[in-house]
């Protein structure tokens, strides 16, 4: 192999759209090819496992590990990679917070199995069937491997070096850190300190966001479908739920401008541990509470009265950012590993 | 006895696995198609606003997203009980057809392509699409990437984003079509029609010109008879968007056809013990285990069955196609309808008429006069109790059902996806190629890739199947005694 440095992408519990979402820097992608060898790239290249163990540790320059920790082959799979990689970068949403899988964070492993397998209008289980890790066959053995209860992001599992936000990141994004790398690596230019976020705004989605803003309050939410937005004006002061105040930016605002509210897929601000708590101050900050002559109490409730319009507070708030979620950490404390 | 080893499998999305069992002689006694993962959608959505589906299944799949973007959207019609207005349908339908567009060009030209325009033989490390671009010459290799692009930035312009659209919305869609935008919508159509009949011709010239892939296409050791499924329009053309669902059983004849919410009538799905995927099948037919034949309830949905489901095609160059595709396999008619092809390998040529009548069929949509009709977005006031939506996704019929409580917060979920559909097939496929290629203990390096041939037609989706996506690597191959000892170890490198 030529001294060209060496690149590296894998999925674990994910959905393909962040290889997709590399596809989708486009001519770029030729760019890349140029000057990385490929060492690990399922997707678009045949190398294996095996090949991976082979390699002396810290033969890969950088690996891209997109996906969520949800099974025992993909923390395997993580702790490989870590070892064989000079730098490990979360890659995406899931890998970086959990993303969607973790939802699964606010349910259990036998509530899943039992909705999956057992009680759905097209299940034909009689004898209640379960996967097993190991199940005997009249020819052999055969195994899957175990399905943990908690969903866990990247950085739970093995050292991190860089996060790259975004369900998934978005190609601008990606095509710029994608630069950095090769500066850093082509011509010694200085890396971002271990441990940073790169690929995105560091302010919030509002910043980038073109909806106008007038510090206007609100007095109820509406569900998407219970109101046309006005063209032009902040969702959120529209009453419809926007995760923009919380989320930080490099997304491009895309969502709010089809009049969409954000639902915070590029993860919290810089600085903030818990996004859904963010969000929380931010809807506070939007409410119309409290007209002149009103007892405390009843700016409490009304206040209290404005929040009950607003339809699954915790899936919403927390629909990308579950694993890190102080509401999760508690219980992944509360049995040591969280498995 | 002895066992070979297959994980993962590759090209592909996601992730399964492969046991092989070889009995004293060296022959195929069985084998079986494992896939090892599961995430649970249907049970964390329990308790999700039913209007946010459409952003939360989509990130089932990232590689058709706008698959279950729409089903989810057209789940919450029902469930609101909101008929779409006509332009709202026909921007959807626009949409889905520029999302077919590039979907089904990854498959041809990234994952199931290179076996062809390289050869099942050619050495593994050039079996991709770097390698595809280097036989046909960087300036096609170019084109392809224009033609992803193109459709990713209609994809974006009408759904919000290029990947994960937020659209969807009970009886509507968020985003109108401008004039400007239509003109630019319209000119990309007609590329796209291009690509197809280039990508059409380019099939003609590299597989059916050449005597060993026809063979091959026509062998029996890639022919199964199911059941077929797909979604016709009144016509029983084939349509992605919306229509009845039809099965033909494997003589040809009509089996049932059947409107979408009424899925659980006509589909079950079995467990087994050794896969966290389950295995659909006809009801009306019942499972009668991993066999083909008109007693089997095994049915698959792919791009080849939705032809075979269809009478012809509903846009003029695709019917072309459609005919000469009958003719060329050797189909005769029957009561006035092609009898369906069951040569699997043929699902690559389906897959690309699909992408001629996509094209085809965006040009249509999106010269309506009424195409640029700003009224797409209702507010919405019925109370919801119950919606099923399904659509065509490019690896099968894939369907929505959600049930709420009266404040539209979901209490049951269940998503019956394209892949699951041919999980039966897939594994049939495998174990009949395994048969027909492994004798007397006999496997060579080249046998392993044409053996993945055999579930790569399908473009199986494992993250749509589990609603998962785990990782996809490399092909191995282990062979152990029947101490379970390893004896040999094959890849898909030579060293």
């Amino acid at each position: 192999m030529s001294e060209k440095p060496k690149l590296a992408m894998y999925w674990s519990a994910s959905c393909g759209g962040c290889e997709i979402s590399v596809l989708n820097i486009h001519e770029h992608i030729l760019t890349v090819d140029e000057v990385f060898d490929i060492a690990f790239f399922p997707c678009i290249a045949d190398f294996k496992v095996k090949d991976v163990e082979g390699y002396p540790d810290g033969y890969i320059d950088v690996c891209l590990f997109n996906g969520a920790i949800r099974n025992s082959e993909g923390e395997e799979m993580a702790h490989l990679l870590r070892k064989k990689s000079k730098f490990m970068v979360a890659y995406g949403s899931c890998a970086y917070e959990g993303c969607i899988p973790a939802l699964s964070n606010l349910t259990s492993k036998e509530a899943t199995f039992n909705t999956v397998y057992f009680d759905n209008p097209s299940i034909d289980n009689p004898n209640h069937i379960l996967p097993q890790e190991v199940t005997q066959m009249p020819e052999g053995e055969l195994t899957l491997p175990a399905f943990w209860h908690t969903v866990k992001a990247l950085d739970q599992v093995i050292d991190v070096d860089y996060y790259l936000p975004g369900c998934p990141p978005e190609p601008p994004q990606i095509w710029a850190v994608l630069q950095v790398i090769v500066g850093a690596l082509l011509e010694g230019k200085p890396l971002p300190p271990k441990g940073s976020m790169v690929g995105h705004t560091g302010v919030a989605v509002c910043e980038e966001c073109p909806l106008e803003k007038s510090e206007k309050t609100i007095t109820r939410f509406y569900r998407p479908y219970e109101i046309v937005p006005e063209p032009g004006i902040c969702l959120l002061e529209q009453g419809i739920v926007c995760n923009g105040p919380a989320t930080v930016g490099g997304c491009g605002a895309l969502c709010p401008q089809v009049g969409m509210g954000c639902r915070g897929c590029y993860g919290p601000l810089p600085g903030v541990e818990d996004q859904g708590g963010k969000m929380l101050s931010a809807i506070a900050s939007v409410i119309g509470a409290g007209e002149a002559g009103m007892e405390e109490h009843e700016i409490e409730q009304q206040i209290e009265d404005v929040v009950a319009t607003l339809a699954d507070p915790a899936g919403t708030f927390y629909r990308f950012s579950m694993a890190h979620s102080l509401l999760q950490r508690a219980k992944i404390n509360g049995n040591g590993k969280g498995e | 006895m002895k066992r070979i080893t297959i994980d993962p499998i590759t090209r592909l999305e996601g992730h399964g696995k492969i046991e092989i069992f070889l009995n004293d002689q060296g022959n195929v006694e069985n084998a079986y198609l494992q896939i090892p993962e599961l995430r649970g959608f249907e049970q964390f959505s329990i308790g999700r606003p039913a209007e946010e589906m459409p952003r939360i299944t989509n990130r089932i799949c990232g590689v058709c997203p706008e698959a279950h973007h729409m089903a989810g959207t057209k789940a919450l019609d029902m469930l609101f009980n909101v008929e779409p207005a006509p332009v709202v349908k026909k921007i959807r339908e626009m949409f889905y057809m520029a999302f077919y567009n590039t979907d089904h060009a990854v498959h041809f030209y990234a994952l199931g392509g290179p076996d062809f325009v390289l050869g099942p033989d050619a050495p593994p490390e050039e079996r991709n699409i770097l390698g595809v671009i280097h036989k046909v010459g960087v300036d096609i290799g170019k084109q392809v990437i224009a033609h992803r692009k193109r459709n990713h930035e209609v994809i974006q312009w009408l759904g919000g984003r290029g990947i994960h659209p937020v659209a969807g919305l009970p009886g509507g869609w968020s985003v109108a079509v401008t004039e400007e935008l239509r003109k630019e919508i319209e000119e990309i159509a007609k590329q796209n029609i291009a690509f197809g009949e280039f990508s059409l011709q380019l099939f003609a010239d590299v597989v059916l010109a050449n005597q060993a892939y026809v063979d091959l296409i026509l062998s029996d050791t890639f022919t199964e008879d199911t059941y077929y499924m797909g979604t016709v329009d009144e016509n029983n053309h084939p349509n992605f968007y919306d229509g009845k669902i039809r099965v033909v059983a494997p003589d040809g004849s009509e089996f049932v056809k059947y409107d979408a919410k009424d899925y659980a009538q006509h589909i079950a799905e079995r467990v087994e013990p050794w896969s966290y995927l389950k295995f659909p099948y006809l009801k009306g037919v019942g499972w009668k285990g991993f066999v083909d034949g008109m007693d089997s309830g095994v049915y698959q949905a792919t791009p080849l069955s939705r032809l075979n489901a269809g009478d012809g095609m509903a846009t003029p160059k695709a019917q072309e196609h459609f005919e000469k595709f009958y003719e060329t396999l050797g189909s005769e008619k029957v009561n006035g309808r092609y009898k369906p092809v069951h040569h699997r390998l043929a699902t690559h040529w389906a897959r690309l008429i699909e992408m001629l009548y996509a094209a085809e069929r965006m040009l249509e949509l999106v010269t309506d006069p009424e195409i640029t009709n700003p009224e797409v977005r209702p507010i919405v006031t019925n109370t919801p109790t119950v919606g099923i939506g399904s659509v065509e996704a490019p690896r099968g019929t894939l369907t929505h059902h959600y049930e709420t409580d009266e404040n539209g917060i979901l209490t049951k979920v269940n998503l019956v996806v394209g892949t699951t559909n041919n999980n039966a097939p897939i594994a049939m496929s495998i174990k009949k190629a395994a048969k027909g290629l492994i004798k007397d203990g006999n496997i060579s390096e080249g046998l392993l890739n044409t053996v993945e041939m055999a579930f790569r037609n399908y473009d199986p989706c494992m993250s749509c199947a589990t609603h998962s996506l785990p990782g996809q690597m490399p092909l191995e191959i282990t062979i152990h005694d029947s101490k379970g000892q390893v004896v040999d170890t094959l890849n898909q490198f030579i060293d």
